[in-house]
């Protein structure tokens, strides 16, 4: 839309040609400049000036249609109404129906609480035959950190899904609809953006991975606060591409000790850090979500996993339809699964805390007890 | 002499000339009070006033701060880190514009422009829900009744809403210049919630265009206000600035933006409760109030400790 050449406008051609003159050719290259800045560049009265800005704008401004068509339409086109069930029941009834498609669901916490296994079990359920709920559709799994294992993926499939899963055939079926992809860095990632964003198009493409989005820019961020975020771009790209393709995109995110640096309150809030911040540091190393505030503002669902004396949790903590629950979670032959449907519902400051109490007690039984390459 | 080569600032050569004013003979014969050209007295402003009705918030608390609500004629930026509610704010405010004017609402309709996908279309059908049940629960026997007319239904207040999608700055501005027409064809509209106005300007820009940019959107959505008598809520963002020997939270998009909106709201976390802060307004006093964001949307807080804040 903001490509559009002004020659196509049906704008004069005088008009046309002189604002071509000047190297105004596109809507952006119009609209980037102010009314007074155009009148100037361009030679023309203000009237002139509203009036073909106007036109642009009248041409480049998106649709617009009623929040009840938008609902039909959800409705009536998408499989199982916009949600891919996760499979575990208190967390798919909090999301209203599983991960919602067209926008960008985080999943962030410690080293080895999860994450990458709940990637894996998604990408088996998109890959399923729509009847074992599944989309019936090829995944782009994004391995950043070459933690994917296949091995691991089928164990996960013939445990969950045995019925399937034993029938000949079945599992090379589904693990061939997983595309792994590698890039070695940030550049290289962001060109198969590209083609990643034509395959989604295509429609056959129903899932994309990324596992993890921190990792892509862990060499390329220096310390301390930088202006320009090296994501910036990849985080507007990712959204649009979701929405226009309708597909969930699952993005992992690691956690980073809270520094000095990081601010926690307005110039109007007086005092200092509550004393009991102070006292659970002794426990809990302060931790937060990396990749910043714009990508925290950017994803739509944040799903922390966490460790809370020695019990591992997924905590809804932003989502736009849902309250903070918080599931206790397990990890089994069959991926993850939820220890109580019901939730614990979480208040105030403590949604967006990221807790790893216990954490490396947990993380030394379960290397013992499953075979993680 | 052209007003363009004047020694003033870019931003004052853009009024007067979009005002018409484009040389200096034009400028030398006025007086100051013809420049000003459109202004009442403040008499005359104060019926006015008295007259504007305001949208509530669904939160007693919060309508109580905000003087009964959010206002038209205006331009209120509000802003907060994520998950705080701010897009739950604007989903309940595109409700509640739509409710009768006995019940804190204008009666009309609702523009709201999303720019980031945050509008999830099944938490507006939730919130729409409980508000058509509210006001079925309330109104047993009140003149919509004896007026024949049914309960709105969450169907009507979605129907209500008209949902703009913009994917980028371009659209952004596009869409705001469009908006003087649109509005003109859709007399019905009340509100326009722009949700969020800092996404895309956040990244890899230019800062002197984005503060041009940024100024001239906000000088067209208040003439919209102020022309359709409507109210503009703008969503905005959260960054960190330092300040007096540490890092603070503060609202996206810079000094010079901050200085543009007409009334300036943070939604912040306090302890375990969510408050509202009035930063700027010129005419409430700073006072900060909680509030909940429940499944029936956004609603009064229930804490037992909750008070109200005056600065």
């Amino acid at each position: 839309m903001a490509n559009q050449l002004i020659s196509e406008m049906g704008l004069p051609k005088s008009i046309a040609n002189v604002f071509a003159a000047r190297n105004i050719r596109t809507a952006k290259d119009a609209l980037s400049l102010t009314e007074f800045d155009l009148m100037e560049l361009v030679d023309m009265g203000l009237t002139e000036v509203t009036s073909v800005l106007v036109h642009i704008s009248e041409r480049v401004s998106p649709p617009h249609q009623t929040a009840r068509s938008l609902l039909q339409q959800r409705i009536q086109n998408e499989q199982l109404a916009g949600h891919l069930p996760t499979g575990l029941k208190g967390l798919d009834e909090a999301l209203f129906g599983g991960i919602p498609f067209g926008v960008i669901t985080e999943l962030v916490g410690p080293a080895g609480i999860g994450k990458t296994q709940f990637c894996l079990k998604l990408s088996l359920l998109a890959s399923l035959p729509t009847r074992h709920g599944g989309l019936d559709a090829q995944v782009i799994y994004i391995d950043v950190e070459s933690k994917f294992s296949s091995k691991r993926l089928i164990e996960i499939g013939a445990q969950s899904f045995p019925e399937i899963f034993h029938m000949s055939g079945m599992a090379q079926e589904m693990a061939g609809r997983i595309l792994v992809l590698r890039p070695a860095s940030l550049a290289e990632f962001t060109e198969s953006l590209q083609q990643i964003k034509i395959l989604l198009l295509e429609r056959r493409v129903k899932l994309l991975v990324i596992d993890s989005m921190a990792a892509l820019t862990s060499g390329e961020l220096e310390h301390g606060a930088s202006k320009i975020n090296p994501l910036g771009w990849h985080i507007s790209f990712l959204k649009s591409v979701a929405e226009l393709s309708r597909i969930p995109i699952v993005v992992t995110n690691q956690v980073k000790s809270q520094s000095s640096d990081e601010a926690w309150r307005y110039n109007f809030q007086v005092g200092t850090r509550r004393q009991d911040l102070e006292d659970t540091s002794k426990y809990d190393s302060h931790l937060i979500a990396a990749l910043g505030i714009h990508w925290a503002h950017a994803v739509t669902i944040r799903l922390i996993l966490e460790t809370i004396s020695g019990e591992r949790f997924i905590k809804v903590a932003k989502s736009p339809m849902s309250p903070a629950l918080a599931f206790p979670f397990s990890i089994t032959s069959s991926g993850i699964s939820l220890l109580n449907d019901d939730g614990i519902e979480v208040v105030g400051q403590e949604i967006s805390t990221i807790h790893c109490h216990g954490h490396s007690e947990i993380i030394h039984s379960d290397t013992l007890q499953f075979h993680r390459q | 002499m052209e007003v363009g080569r004047l020694p003033i600032s870019a931003a004052l050569k853009g009024k007067l000339v979009s005002a018409g004013y484009t040389s200096l003979s034009l400028l030398s014969s006025l007086s100051p009070s013809h420049l000003a050209r459109g202004a009442q007295t403040a008499w005359d402003m104060l019926h006015e006033e008295e007259l504007l009705t305001r949208i509530t918030t669904s939160s007693v608390d919060i309508d109580n701060i905000l003087g009964g609500g959010i206002s038209c004629r205006d331009v209120t930026e509000i802003g907060g880190v994520p998950g705080i509610g701010k897009t739950q704010l604007g989903i309940q405010l595109a409700v509640n514009v739509q409710l009768p004017i006995h019940c804190g609402g204008l009666g009309g309709k609702a523009i709201y422009i999303d720019t980031e996908g945050s509008f999830m279309v099944e938490r507006v059908l939730q919130i729409a829900e409980a508000c058509s049940n509210d006001m079925s629960a309330t109104n047993t026997v009140s003149q919509d009744v004896h007026a024949g007319k049914v309960g709105m239904q969450p169907r009507d207040f979605l129907e209500n809403i008209l949902y703009f999608r913009v994917c980028s700055y371009t659209e952004q501005i596009a869409l705001i210049n469009y908006l003087d027409k649109f509005i003109s064809e859709h007399r019905d509209v009340k509100i326009v919630i722009i949700d969020s106005i800092t996404f895309h300007f956040r990244q890899d820009f230019d800062m002197a265009l984005r503060t041009r940019l940024l100024g001239g959107m906000a000088l067209k959505l208040m003439k919209l206000a102020k022309k359709f008598c409507l109210a503009v809520v703008l969503l905005n963002q959260v960054t960190t600035k330092y300040a007096e020997g540490s890092f603070q939270l503060t609202l996206a998009l810079g000094d010079s933006w901050s200085h543009a909106c007409t009334n300036r709201i943070i939604l912040y976390w306090n302890g375990n409760e969510r408050y509202a802060y009035i930063d700027k307004s010129p005419s409430l006093r700073s006072a900060s109030a909680p509030y909940a964001v429940t499944a029936k949307g956004i609603r009064n807080s229930v804490s037992n400790c909750k008070r109200i804040k005056l600065m």
